[in-house]
């Protein structure tokens, strides 16, 4: 793929494999600034793998991953955690990943970790109850009482997260995702489990967070009534490659599209 | 349905009486004594101990049966039955005997009726007053506690006994302390916690010995000594989760301990330390005469001299130590790192993907935690004024571990109890003889089926965005 100036993410060649298998073969796309992209294809395709390359958890066996943001990050020479810290990229998980224990407050704070320590003075600044740490914390609160507002969990502020209903828990996950400030939100199928109503709010949730907050969003999703109502870009993956990529629209009636998903899963393309 | 399957439940409950007897007939069955300078150790038989262990074992598996098999009242009943026996004056051979009946009968009542007691005790904590004493019970019981720890050598307990046995407790409340850092927050399982301790044990020791550095001097320096041993030891494993990193920090412990035993030249090996200088009081010493140059606490104080008086100013030494640790791990529990500790207990993917270190906190939690046993040790070492290796092998660290896990982890409630139980206990336990270890493990095994999450298990979060009484409504 050839360098876009207005790229946020650059995918080129990303090959991933285990052993014999590949997972990812030859892949490229871009991810735009104030864009949702979503990745899209039957299961099994390699898109959480795609994912989990992007976010540091596979060191891909093949393939550049440049993110710009105040510099250009190579993804791919960066530990699982820097890609967070520094690249700015932060993803929810598939099978919701919250601290169940901690409350709904403390799992928003917990994302501000970087931002909190060093305010706090690597702890001494906040051991010794310095006002430069007490007003850092409160600054923390105030955004994450932002967030939780806009997701309509202000009352279960201090619940334990794990109490929470499911679509509760995945919106929580997205806003503390989002609680990390980051340029570019990856969202592992957001949508699955959440009945009809829910998913309209993530929707809103997401155009918002696309629109207001100017966050560029990478989207794997099953659910096509979400994919083709938001997204501005759709990428098709079928067993490792890509076999369709273009606006929702397009993507919808290209007949190798049809063709991956009709061997696999009907009700998947009624959308 | 009864009469079908009484006899399937006889037959379970004589099994269960033949392994116990297997088991028993060794341990409780005979008993070696000295009978004399001539002919050395010999056997004493304790049959009658055995044959009434294993008739209270036989009705005990038989009510579990009647329980498992709903029928309830029956085996509360058979329970009742066994405890009137065993508080009858019916001659048994032991005094213990007598408390193993009732033992038996009250747990298997327990047994018989803990569903419905669990149900309604639940049901109590839901309702507003409950929540109210729940309150109540997590505020107030540490102040109450604290109070209590403070007041203890001004009352009349205040014997050597009892301030020696506090000055033990205490001692392990705050190893427990510390070690809740990591394993109760961090959720790293440390088995080898008591090789800090004796890091520090051994630096105040060589340090006062060899440097004549005192007590106060070398508190911080010991602290700081252990916290390196942890970053030393935690790089390299803290990658590893779960088992692995238990099996490391075992060998860990175990290696420090080696390697004191046979560095004779700078530990003295297993011959140990000695005529370690206790802790002073601004330069002052407790001793009956101080050398040339020194002044004693008595003649400073102008009081006569009591030889309890280095007791209870060790007890306030250790009390302070562990309040500090228990002030200082709940503050970090309420900063970026204390929580980031806790989420990294709770998913070490989700804290990576939320761009945090995982290995600099683990570091921190460990080097934190280490830092404790370090003071610990060096109290340790300035109240014994004597150390070897013996006193630091694996079975400190896991009386350590057994106390935060029962305690709950991450309770600094829990761990005070649960080092109360386990260090005084066995103590208090010394009359039953024989079978203390026995009635010691009933306990532990009794905690453990009732509060399989620990003594306290619940969680008071790091911060609130709504105050509680608001909370109380909703």
């Amino acid at each position: 793929m050839n360098a876009d100036a207005a790229a946020l993410i650059e995918v080129e060649h990303l090959t991933m494999r285990f052993g014999g298998l590949v997972a990812v073969d030859d892949v490229s796309f871009i991810g735009r600034p104030r864009e949702i992209t979503a990745i899209i294809g039957p299961n099994g395709a390699g898109k959480t793998t795609v994912f989990n390359c992007i976010t540091g958890f596979y060191k891909p066996t093949i393939g550049r991953l440049l993110m710009r943001g105040d510099r250009e990050y190579l993804l791919e020479r960066m530990l699982g955690h820097e890609i967070g810290q520094r690249a700015r990229v932060a993803r929810t998980f598939q099978n919701i990943r919250l601290f169940p224990a901690m409350t709904v407050l403390e799992n928003l704070l917990v994302a501000q970790h970087n931002k909190l320590m060093r305010a706090s003075g690597m702890s001494v600044f906040g051991l010794l109850g310095f006002k430069i740490y007490r007003d850092a914390e409160q600054a923390a609160i105030e955004l994450a009482r932002a967030w939780l507002e806009r997701i309509d969990l202000v009352d279960a502020a201090d619940r334990p997260a794990g109490e929470l209903p499911y679509g509760a828990q995945r919106r929580l996950e997205i806003a503390r995702a989002m609680c990390t400030e980051p340029r570019l939100l990856c969202l592992d199928e957001p949508a699955a489990g959440l009945n009809p109503r829910e998913s309209a709010q993530l929707n809103q949730l997401l155009v918002s967070i696309r629109d207001r907050d100017g966050v560029g969003l990478l989207l794997i999703e099953h659910d096509m009534s979400v994919v083709m109502s938001i997204s501005n870009h759709v990428v098709v993956l079928d067993y490792g490659r890509k076999i369709a990529e273009g606006p929702p629209a397009e993507v919808q009636r290209d007949p190798a599209v049809i063709r991956a998903y009709l061997g696999t899963d009907d009700e998947a393309i009624d959308g | 349905m009864k009469g079908s399957r009484l006899p399937a439940m006889l037959k379970d409950a004589a099994l269960t009486v033949l392994v116990a007897a297997a088991l028993g007939v060794f341990i409780v069955g005979f008993r070696t004594v000295d009978v004399g300078s001539r002919t050395g150790l010999g056997f004493d038989y304790q049959f009658t101990d055995l044959g009434v262990a294993l008739v209270v074992i036989f009705f005990g598996r038989l009510g579990l049966s009647l329980v498992a098999e709903g029928l309830r009242w029956p085996a509360v009943a058979l329970g009742i039955v066994m405890i009137a026996v065993g508080a009858s004056p019916l001659e048994l051979p032991s005094g213990f005997l007598h408390w193993f009946v009732v033992l038996g009968g009250i747990l298997l009542v327990l047994r018989a009726a803990w569903p419905s007691v669990n149900k309604g005790v639940v049901s109590f904590a839901h309702t507003p007053t409950g929540r109210v004493v729940d309150r109540i019970g997590t505020q107030w019981a540490g102040w109450l506690l604290l109070a209590l720890a403070v007041l203890l050598p001004v009352t009349p307990f205040a014997n050597q006994k009892t301030m020696d046995l506090g000055v033990l407790i205490l001692t392990y409340v705050m190893l427990g302390w510390g070690l809740n850092i990591v394993v109760g927050l961090a959720g790293l399982l440390d088995l080898g916690y008591v090789a800090f301790y004796a890091v520090g044990a051994y630096s105040y020791a060589l340090l006062s010995t060899q440097q004549g550095l005192g007590f106060w001097a070398v508190l911080p320096l010991a602290g700081m000594l252990a916290a390196s041993f942890g970053v030393l030891l935690g790089f390299p494993v803290l990658r590893l989760r779960g088992d692995y990193l238990a099996i490391v920090t075992l060998g860990f412990g175990e290696i420090i301990r080696l390697v004191i035993l046979n560095w004779v030249d700078l530990t003295n090996g297993p011959a140990g330390i000695g005529s370690i200088p206790g802790p002073t009081l601004f330069g002052a010493l407790f001793a009956e005469t101080a050398p040339e140059g020194k002044q004693t606490v008595a003649e400073m104080l102008g009081i006569p001299f009591d030889s309890n008086q280095r007791l209870i100013f060790l007890y306030y030494v250790i009390l302070l130590l562990a309040l500090v640790t228990n002030l200082f791990a709940q503050r970090m529990r309420r900063l970026p790192v204390g929580r980031a500790w806790e989420a990294l207990r709770e998913d070490e993917t989700a804290c990576k993907a939320l761009g945090i270190n995982p290995t600099n906190t683990k570091l921190t939690a460990f080097a934190v935690g280490a830092m404790f046993a370090g003071f610990a040790g060096s109290f340790f070492a300035a109240k014994q004024r004597f150390i070897s290796p013996e006193s630091f092998t694996f079975i400190e660290s896991a009386i350590i571990l057994a106390i935060v896990v029962l305690g709950g982890m991450g309770s600094q409630i829990g761990v005070v109890l649960a080092a109360v139980l386990l260090i005084g206990l066995p103590e208090w336990f010394r009359e039953l003889g024989n079978y203390r270890m026995l009635a010691f493990g009933l306990a532990m095994v009794l905690i453990m089926v009732f509060r399989p999450r620990g003594l306290i298990a619940h969680r008071e979060p790091t911060i609130r965005l709504h105050p509680v009484e608001s909370r109380g409504s909703g």
